[in-house]
């Protein structure tokens, strides 16, 4: 009954999509203007159905309704509630049902407070946003039915893979969906602009805080992303340039890119076709992502053969959208000017420099992540890895880095060279001695030399915006920007320190034994079994003590999963402020020795706490953006009302 | 419990490099999933997998050589060489037991003094370029060289054309 509910409510949100495309479309010509009244409270409407249907199918997983077939397929009866939960969204179908739904719900939240863009501006997105999720509804329904049922109840559900029973993957997908769906809110607002002939400061900040959002949680999805990595698969490697991973860093740099310039467009009122241009690239890449992820190409070009509708699906819908936008961006991009100028040394001078060195980025990530794709189907198989991306996205980040130390300092529009010579100096200098240092003290390999170098003087560089400032009175914006900044020094350092300092220790050991990894001392205690509540493991305990201290006490393990049967390391890590001891328990020998693997990290963690500067850097600026978006709006409420006692 | 067989442990590094795939594409149809992998390894695989599965893990494979220097030129290069039967990681970074034994190739390689790029190339002959995580300079890979060129000189055209119009303005 559940599943028959959920699924007629997700038929009924998409006639309303329908219907809210239809009406809107048709409001933009005089004659039949009348219907955008029906446009916002539809896709309100709309926004709520989903959101029924997404709780139905919550309800199924929950209940672990055996006759549903998705559920059966992707659930257990024995499972934790938390991993019941997650395993809803844990499938295909369901995660883009989650899609949809987040998808919907932001846009009946634009209908219900957006105010400052024009109505038809405003009319024209939400049909735009009516549009893209039609696509996703077909999709569902068509292709991918998460409600359908068994024609005979399973006996038991096959379970969840045991790597996505963990609790950080449990809500990784959805951070990068709010993501990618923020981006499609702002792709929308540009198609809103482009159809209006209405690029400006008020569809900037309109747009702002969506872009903002979105970028928040993908920066927060990717970092937590990276350390699943690192902790889960036992080997101490942070990023793999993995397809996968390369889906979700493509649609960041594009909308790290889009907030800069959106950020100029709602100050100066400049930028404005490179603005919706970036609007339009930012969602097509969280589309390249969703079809490189769910079309099943990554694995191999054979494997999208073999099961291709859905493949061929997305692959039609990102034609659709992008081709589309960038007909639209081709027919009416004459129509809208430049905006307002500005001298070569300027702040937004900085932030095209930067725009377009994150674009060269994204292009090196984009070609090395399809091109193996291309060969493939030519019959050749080639391998794009890190040797590839590293050095090669470097030529771009290294200047790129340089000009974003200097770039918060420079004035808008002109500024004059030797007003800024200290704060160049200054994190020149600082950068310079780092090299100096690193280069006669570890001698290490150019990158990691280069990283460590950048990363002082770039955190030198990004708090001197604050200098001189009344630190009261500085917006919130400001310091999100200075946080923002900081922690892209903060983790180019975790990240060169990794690369420059990592220390390795493989060791067979028995119980008793001691190495020595880096500044520790291990040793290996005892090996014993213990149980969770749908697992079984073999736990190491190892005893580490750094430099000669006190000992702390790890517990590497080794877990066997039953329903479905797999197994995973769970590696223990021991935390200090400058760096991480890495514990594995491997396989046992046929000495009766164990296998231990052990890394000596130095500052690895600064990678995460980097990220999650970034992303309170944006947080901070979000807030600031809204309380500001707010103060204005009950302003605005404050003089409707008044006016209309003035009128009686 | 205690002592796993060598099967399971096996299919532990199996199940690990399948379910990062699956991870990967948070796919339901892991049935799809499953065939596929058998599919691929009976295929590509079978024979010498098969026989791996079976003997205990070559020495090397998971010890590291005496020599410091010699170690750091094996990890370097283990760290380019892909492992075939993951999804997008080294053989540094992997439970296969095919990643154990070419990590055992690497270091007695390089412990006999073979250079590395030798050892990449023979290792290129036996698999093919795909082994390779630095992409070998071929007319099929001229592009993957020429994009980097081609960006910056679009980076270069896109600003210098920005700031002269500023300039003439």
């Amino acid at each position: 009954m559940i599943a028959e509910l959920g699924l007629a409510v997700l038929w009924m949100a998409a006639a309303l999509a329908v219907l809210q495309l239809v009406a809107g479309a048709l409001s933009l010509r005089p004659a039949t203007a009348h219907l955008a009244g029906v446009v916002r409270p539809v896709a309100i409407l709309q926004g709520v159905l989903v959101a029924c249907a997404f709780a139905a199918l919550i309800w199924l997983f929950l209940s672990t309704d055996l006759s549903v077939k998705l559920v059966a397929e992707n659930s257990h009866s024995a499972k934790p509630f938390i991993f019941k939960l997650a395993g809803t969204w844990g499938n295909h179908e369901g995660s883009m049902l989650m899609w949809v739904t987040i998808m919907s719900l932001a846009g009946g939240f634009v209908a219900l407070i957006e105010k400052r863009l024009p109505e038809n501006t405003l009319i024209a997105t939400l049909a735009g946003q009516a549009f893209v999720s039609l696509g996703f509804y077909a999709f569902l329904l068509l292709a991918s039915n998460p409600f359908e049922r068994l024609p005979e109840p399973a006996p038991e559900g096959a379970g969840l893979n045991p790597l996505l029973q963990d609790i950080g993957l449990a809500f990784h997908p959805p951070t990068l969906y709010v993501g990618y769906v923020g981006l499609s809110i702002a792709f929308s607002f540009a198609v809103g602009a482009l159809v209006t002939r209405d690029v400006g400061p008020a569809f900037a900040r309109a747009m702002r805080p969506w872009v903002l959002g979105a970028w928040i949680f993908l920066t927060l999805g990717i970092t937590a992303g990276s350390y699943w990595a690192y902790y889960t698969l036992g080997w101490g490697g942070w990023w793999f340039w993995d397809p996968v991973e390369n889906a979700s860093l493509m649609p960041w740099l594009a909308a790290t890119a889009l907030l800069h310039s959106c950020s100029v467009l709602a100050a100066r009122n400049a930028l404005r076709t490179w603005t919706v241009m970036l609007g339009v690239v930012a969602f097509s890449m969280s589309m390249v992502g969703t079809f490189l992820v769910r079309s099943g190409i990554l694995t191999s070009v054979h494997a999208f053969a073999v099961d291709p509708t859905r493949g061929s699906f997305i692959l039609a819908l990102l034609a659709i959208y992008i081709g589309g936008a960038l007909l639209l961006f081709g027919l009416r991009a004459s129509t809208v000017t430049e905006g307002a100028r500005f001298a070569v040394l300027s702040r937004e001078s900085s932030l095209v420099f930067n725009n377009v060195m994150l674009c060269g980025i994204l292009g090196i990530v984009l070609v090395g992540t399809l091109y193996p794709l291309l060969t493939e189907a030519m019959g050749v198989k080639v391998s794009v890895g890190p040797p590839y991306f590293n050095p090669v996205s470097a030529v771009f980040a290294i200047p790129m880095m340089m000009v974003m130390a200097v770039g918060p300092v420079l004035r808008w529009r002109e500024d004059k060279g030797g007003r800024i010579t200290w704060q160049v100096a200054v994190p020149a200098l600082v950068s310079a001695v780092a090299l100096l240092a690193v280069e006669l003290l570890f001698a290490p390999n150019l990158l990691p030399a280069l990283g460590l170098a950048l990363a002082p003087g770039l955190a030198v560089a990004s708090v001197q915006p604050l200098v001189g400032r009344n630190l009261r009175r500085t917006p919130l914006p400001i310091y999100g920007m200075v946080i923002g900044h900081l922690g892209i020094a903060v983790a180019l350092f975790g990240m060169a320190s990794e690369g420059a300092f990592s220390t390795e220790r493989l060791a067979a050991m028995n119980p008793g034994d001691s190495q020595q990894v880096g500044p520790f001392k291990v040793a290996l205690q005892d090996i014993g079994p213990v149980a969770g509540p749908n697992w079984t493991a073999l736990e190491a305990t190892v005893s580490a003590s750094y430099a000669g201290g006190e000992p702390t006490v790890l517990h590497p393990q080794a877990r066997t999963f039953a329903n479905p049967p797999g197994n995973r390391t769970e590696s223990a890590l021991l935390t200090r402020w400058n760096g991480q001891l890495y514990a594995v328990l491997g396989e046992e020998g046929d000495d009766g020795r164990w296998q231990m693997r052990f890394w000596w990290k130095p500052f690895v963690p600064m990678i995460w706490y980097g990220g999650a500067l970034v992303a309170l850097g944006g947080l901070l600026a979000l807030l600031g953006r809204v309380a500001r978006d707010v103060k204005r709006l009950v302003a605005i409420d404050k003089i409707a009302y008044r006016r209309e006692r003035q009128g009686r | 419990m205690f002592s796993a067989s060598r099967h399971s442990r096996s299919c532990r590094a199996k199940s690990r490099h399948q379910a990062r795939r699956q991870v990967s594409r948070l796919r339901s149809t892991r049935t799809v999933g499953v065939l596929l992998l058998t599919f691929l390894a009976a295929f590509t695989l079978a024979p010498p997998a098969a026989a791996q599965d079976m003997l205990p893990p070559a020495p090397y494979a998971y010890k590291q050589l005496a020599d410091p220097a010699q170690e750091a030129k094996a990890q370097a290069l283990m760290e380019t060489l892909r492992c075939l039967k993951c999804q997008s990681q080294s053989i540094a970074d992997s439970d296969a037991p095919m990643a154990g034994d070419m990590r055992h190739q690497v270091r007695t390689r390089i412990a006999a003094g073979e250079d590395p790029e030798a050892i990449r190339q023979w290792l290129i002959e036996r698999y093919g370029d795909y082994v390779s995580y630095t992409p070998q300079v071929k007319p099929i890979t001229w592009p993957l060289f020429a994009a980097p060129l081609l960006f910056l000189a679009l980076a270069a055209f896109l600003l210098r054309g920005r700031f002269r119009r500023r300039k003439a303005a």
